[in-house]
């Protein structure tokens, strides 16, 4: 077969939704680009473990405890299944892990702001995990398989994380005058960086066009974004606190709610390293592997060890 | 005395349970971190069960003796106010002299060599005792250890697994398992230490006797260390006072981390 039949064959699979498997044929750039976005994605889950980590230690019961540290244990489940669905494509997962340790790799950028109150687990859970689920539920159905299977199971637990979020929050926003506050603020603060997540406006997507095509993602930036507006808004009117951005408006015409001028800048500058936490959640990333180094290579020299000796015995 | 008996219990479970979640994100290799996570999940669980029942013992009794059994400003308002204690209140508003949890289990994580040996002191002393505890006289005790005891079993194979990986692993593996077996030998003692509390549950067949637990505590410690290539410490003075609520540096900052949203905010439902 000439290479552009190959091309014609998986442009047909594409076509009649049926899944690319690892050992098809698939373009070069589709294989580069899920690899940047699956590993991306595993990068956030990873990273996104610190952030809420850092409340471990003190959740105000030990129930809200018990369900973070399950919460944070999801996610590097979730790294761990998405890790797994890259290496199908050809890259190791240490690779992987060089690439975020030396920055070529990008992680979600919400993860580089700081959790300065307990109120912080609850938008991180109710915003940035809804956020999250937005732009992931489509992703059960991408067109290549061992993502699109990851993606199930991830989401499923993504919206049960959402729940938890919303019910801290809830429980906050009926407490007492300060909870109340405690959960405006941390609204306030996680709003904006919140609807940055769907990424830059579709007309300075660079990716997105090829992207729908192949059907790795299925709906644009500014269409999930708006999505998210909607549901939020109404999500806010149930907790009783009030919109971060003056501009929210209904738009009869559109059937959406408009929103206010998002800091594009702000984004920009922190997707280059520039966030409060960029540097403290790659440091933290870097220790862990660094520090662990002696630990990986004491298991390798075990198991080589045993299986060593079990050579021996057998030859004997 | 039992509910010495049982917050003590609840206290090695809480205390160990946040020193390995300290561990969650900043694991050596991702499975582990998972590994690591549930098993603190698994002490918290305990911990919770237990101090559930603590409570409750707690506020059956007379209003003179719980003013004067906590030396905790909190809790003796909430006496006088006529309020009983939850499990949160008893895990949250409690300072460090009336935490009776191991010394070893309140030592600093250091790195996964020391966080693996006190593990499986631990994890060894567990496996016994609960598997004991299933007998107690008390129902509620006797079904905790019953639950506990799968994922003790559990905890054992892990931390004795590691023990064996480091010990017999690399020359540097082998060298900081072997220092972190010997700088945690001295908290090994307590374990075994027959206090009032632990004398009187013995007496009443609702607790365990630490003499007997002792010989079988060593043996599988010797074997496993052996197995590891790995030298038993030698007989040294034993450190203890955790029982009684005499700590290291240790836990002041353990529970100023852990109690500071409750501290600040008192009262309130999170």
């Amino acid at each position: 077969m000439a290479v552009h039949s190959f091309q014609e064959h998986f442009d047909s699979l594409i076509d009649r939704d049926i899944t690319i498997e690892p050992k098809d044929w698939m373009p070069d750039d589709y294989r580069k680009t899920l690899i940047r976005q699956i590993s991306q994605h595993a990068h956030s889950e990873i990273v996104g473990m610190l952030p809420e980590g850092n409340w471990i230690t003190r959740a105000p019961s030990l129930r809200r405890k018990a369900v973070l540290l399950a919460k944070v244990q999801d996610e590097a489940g979730h790294g761990l299944y998405l890790y797994s669905a890259a290496e199908t494509l050809g890259i190791t997962r240490d690779e992987m892990y060089n690439q975020l340790h030396s920055g070529k790799a990008k992680y979600s950028s919400i993860f580089n702001y700081p959790t300065l109150t307990w109120a912080d687990m609850g938008a991180i859970g109710w915003l940035v995990d809804g956020a999250a689920i937005m732009n992931q539920v489509p992703l059960c159905r991408t067109s290549y398989g061992p993502y699109a299977r990851a993606m199930v199971r991830v989401c499923k637990e993504e919206s049960f994380h959402q729940r938890q979020g919303f019910e801290i929050m809830l429980t906050l926003a009926k407490g007492t005058e300060i909870q109340k506050k405690m959960a405006q603020d941390a609204f306030n603060r996680w709003w904006w960086p919140s609807i940055m997540m769907f990424g830059p406006p579709d007309a300075e997507s660079p990716n997105t066009e090829q992207s729908v095509r192949w059907k790795i993602k299925r709906f644009t930036n500014d269409e999930l974004r708006q999505k998210f507006v909607d549901v939020t808004v109404e999500q806010t009117k149930v907790l009783g606190l009030e919109m971060p951005d003056k501009d929210i408006k209904w738009n009869e015409a559109r059937g959406h709610y408009d929103y206010g001028q998002i800091n594009w800048e702000e984004f920009w500058n922190v997707v280059k390293g520039n966030g409060p936490c960029n540097k403290q959640r790659l440091d933290a990333r870097r220790n862990a592997w660094d520090e662990g180094k002696w630990v990986r290579d004491a298991a390798m020299a075990h198991a080589e060890k045993r299986k060593a000796r079990t050579a021996a015995v057998k030859a004997a | 005395m039992n509910l010495a008996y049982t917050l003590r219990l609840a206290d090695d479970a809480l205390i160990i349970g946040h020193r390995l979640s300290e561990w969650c994100g900043h694991g050596p290799i991702l499975e582990q971190d998972i590994a690591l996570t549930n098993t603190s999940l698994d002490h918290l669980g305990r911990a919770r069960s237990l101090y559930q029942y603590a409570a409750e013992q707690f506020n059956a009794m007379g209003t003179e003796e719980k003013k004067n059994y906590f030396s905790s400003v909190a809790i003796q308002n909430m006496v006088s106010a006529g309020e009983t204690l939850d499990e949160d209140d008893v895990a949250y508003l409690r300072d460090g002299w009336d935490f009776k949890n191991l010394l070893l289990l309140e030592q600093p994580n250091s790195d996964w060599a020391y966080t693996v040996a006190r593990s499986f002191y631990y994890d060894t002393f567990n496996f016994f005792f609960f598997s004991e505890l299933q007998n107690s006289s008390d129902t509620t005790l006797a079904a905790v250890a019953a639950k506990s005891l799968k994922e003790i079993t559990y905890h054992l194979r892990w931390s004795s697994e590691w023990v064996v990986r480091l010990g017999d692993g690399t020359e540097e593996s082998h060298k900081r398992m072997q220092q972190a077996i010997n700088d945690l030998w001295m908290y090994t003692g307590e374990m075994f230490v027959m206090n009032d509390a632990d004398k009187d549950a013995v007496q009443k067949g609702r607790g365990v006797n630490l003499d007997e637990l002792k010989p079988k505590w060593m043996e599988r410690v010797q074997s496993i260390l052996d197995e590891a290539r790995l030298t038993l410490p030698a007989a040294t003075w034993m450190q203890s006072g955790g029982k009684d609520g005499k700590h290291t540096d240790n836990l002041g900052y353990i529970l100023a981390e852990m109690q500071f949203m409750q501290r600040t905010y008192p009262g309130m439902k999170w």
